[in-house]
């Protein structure tokens, strides 16, 4: 695993990440006005069970369609809520960030959904982000470098083909043309069933086997840190799931992936139970 | 590990049946969209396409029925295509259930569509169905179902669409197309390898081995077949084994049985496979 940027930085490296991170978002919930409900850090690294009933809070943000999120929430017996404000959050015990196109898209998730988002996540609740929803996650992407990400995650979402090219100049013998067959070089978008490497311990890819395959459809991806659970190879490798204790995030859409996709959709739900 | 070829099964549909090449027994709903997708899902096919091949204005809301019902029972990327002419069946089709829409005769006659859905919907939703005959040397495109010939050349109008904001670029051999004689492979490489998005190969098909080819000599990304998938059951697992034997990526293994739905089963024999 390649080493974690952020730790790599002076003094900072010696707090724990997650503990800085925590703080982070205080920070920004406090600055947005909103009350703290964030109970002190050391409570936050215990389990906490929750007794708010399973509903879904489906972020509709004008990215793409949710129907087929839906679909698939649905047949996992859940119940799914749009909310109409950020106010809604409140009530919800897991919130699913869903999203197709470009990162430019998230600019509508402004000041009010930042706050309630990270308010959310403050209070404990799972959070899923998925496909742009989980680059979002991280700082940013040059897919559209004026707008911010929420942060929560380090690291900075790239085009496939620009990572694939720095890191053949930087020599990295392994990462030659990954060709099939009959294919001399990447496409983008990056479209189709791509394998799943593990990469630690993960609640959101429990019972999923490394090597299993699920549906991508993107053209950035965002880079490999301590924050990933499973990466996937195009080109070169790039995260494909993240956790960072309930907040989960993958790239791939599980609503199209079949079993495997419903099995991470379950793992999430169950998080949030 | 690497990206993996799809294998795309392509449902021509009319009036809410499937019209082609159903003569599969012993499956109760023949002629039902969504009983031979639920089969194929089983099977491990990678996408499907619904193919509207009435496409008539009465039909459109049959239609939507046949999306709803399609995707309620699969969780794969599911494309929509015949007879879209604007944003407005575009988003019939979408808000139905589909995540990709296929456009033929109406971007080539209005090519800012192509800019438009993407914009609206991402690229990713949108695919641009090209069918293509051989002419003169050349390979000519056909519209109107491939009723009528038209003088645009298939891989600069492949190239127009990539540049417009098409997705992928739905490659259909009209030479080729019900013969059963292979892909081809020519016609596919040449706009394959013009484009630098992914090219879906469709017209041909007849045995497992017009896969192999058209994924290598064809440089395909993904290739489409109706009725050879309707034909023989687990023709799809067969079909991905005989590729993996082949040295050609493909997402292997059907159907896992550990995730059950609460309200429904996946309906018959929805976990009767093992690995």
């Amino acid at each position: 695993m390649r080493p974690y940027r952020r730790q790599e930085t002076g003094v900072r490296s010696q707090e724990p990440e997650y503990d800085r991170r925590l703080r982070s978002i205080c920070l920004d919930l406090d600055k947005a006005g909103q009350a703290l409900r964030v109970p002190p850090v050391s409570c936050l690294l215990s389990p906490v069970s929750f007794e708010h009933t399973l509903v879904i809070a489906l972020i509709d943000y004008g990215a793409g369609n949710l129907t087929s999120v839906r679909k698939a929430l649905a047949h996992l017996g859940t119940t799914v809520t749009t909310p109409g404000t950020p106010a809604d959050l409140t009530s919800a015990g897991g919130v699913i960030i869903p999203g197709v196109g470009n990162f430019a898209v998230t600019a509508a998730l402004g000041p009010d959904w930042r706050a309630a988002i990270l308010d959310h996540i403050g209070r404990q609740r799972p959070l899923l982000g998925i496909c742009v929803g989980m680059q979002w996650l991280f700082d940013g992407s040059e897919e559209a470098p004026g707008h911010r990400g929420l942060e929560l995650l380090a690291g900075t979402n790239r085009l496939l083909t620009e990572a694939a090219r720095d890191d053949e100049r930087a020599g990295d013998s392994t990462t030659g043309p990954d060709t099939g067959v009959g294919v001399s070089r990447f496409k983008i978008p990056h479209v189709g069933w791509n394998s799943l490497h593990l990469t630690r311990r993960s609640w959101l890819l429990d019972g999923v086997a490394e090597g299993d395959q699920v549906y991508f459809t993107h053209s950035f991806a965002a880079p490999v840190t301590a924050d990933c659970v499973g990466t996937t190879r195009y080109g070169v490798d790039f995260a494909a799931a993240v956790e960072l204790d309930h907040v989960g995030g993958v790239q791939f859409h599980p609503e199209k992936s079949s079993d495997v996709g419903l099995r991470i959709l379950q793992n999430f739900l169950r998080k949030v139970s | 590990m690497s990206l993996s070829k799809r294998i795309i099964a392509c449902l021509d549909v009319r009036d809410g049946s499937v019209v082609k090449g159903i003569k599969f027994e012993g499956l109760r709903h023949a002629g039902d969209p969504a009983a031979l997708a639920r089969r194929y899902n089983r099977e491990g096919i990678d996408e499907v396409v619904i193919l509207d091949v009435t496409a008539t204005i009465e039909n459109r809301k049959a239609l939507a029925e046949t999306i709803q019902a399609v995707a309620r029972e699969i969780f794969l990327p599911l494309c929509v295509g015949g007879g879209i002419r604007g944003e407005a069946h575009a988003e019939a089709a979408i808000e139905a259930g589909a995540d990709k829409v296929g456009i033929n005769t109406a971007a080539l006659a209005q090519p800012e569509l192509i800019t438009t859905l993407a914009r609206r919907y991402g690229s990713q939703a949108i695919i641009v169905a090209i069918d293509a005959k051989r002419e003169d040397g050349r390979f000519k495109i056909y519209v109107r179902s491939g009723q009528q010939g038209t003088d645009r050349d298939a891989v600069d109008w492949a190239r127009e669409a990539a540049d417009r904001g098409a997705g992928e670029i739905l490659l259909t051999s009209i030479d080729r197309d019900g013969t059963k004689q292979g892909f081809d492979c020519e016609l596919t490489a040449a706009v394959s390898s013009a484009v630098p998005i992914p090219v879906i190969a469709s017209g041909g098909a007849g045995s497992f081995d017009h896969f192999v080819d058209v994924f290598t000599t064809g440089q395909a990304d993904a290739a489409l077949a109706a009725s050879i998938f309707h034909y023989a059951e687990h023709a799809v697992e067969d079909l991905k084994a005989h590729l993996h034997e082949h040295g050609i990526p493909v997402r292997l293994g059907a159907q896992k049985s550990d995730v059950r739905p609460v309200r429904r089963s996946l309906g018959e024999g929805g976990s009767q496979k093992s690995e």
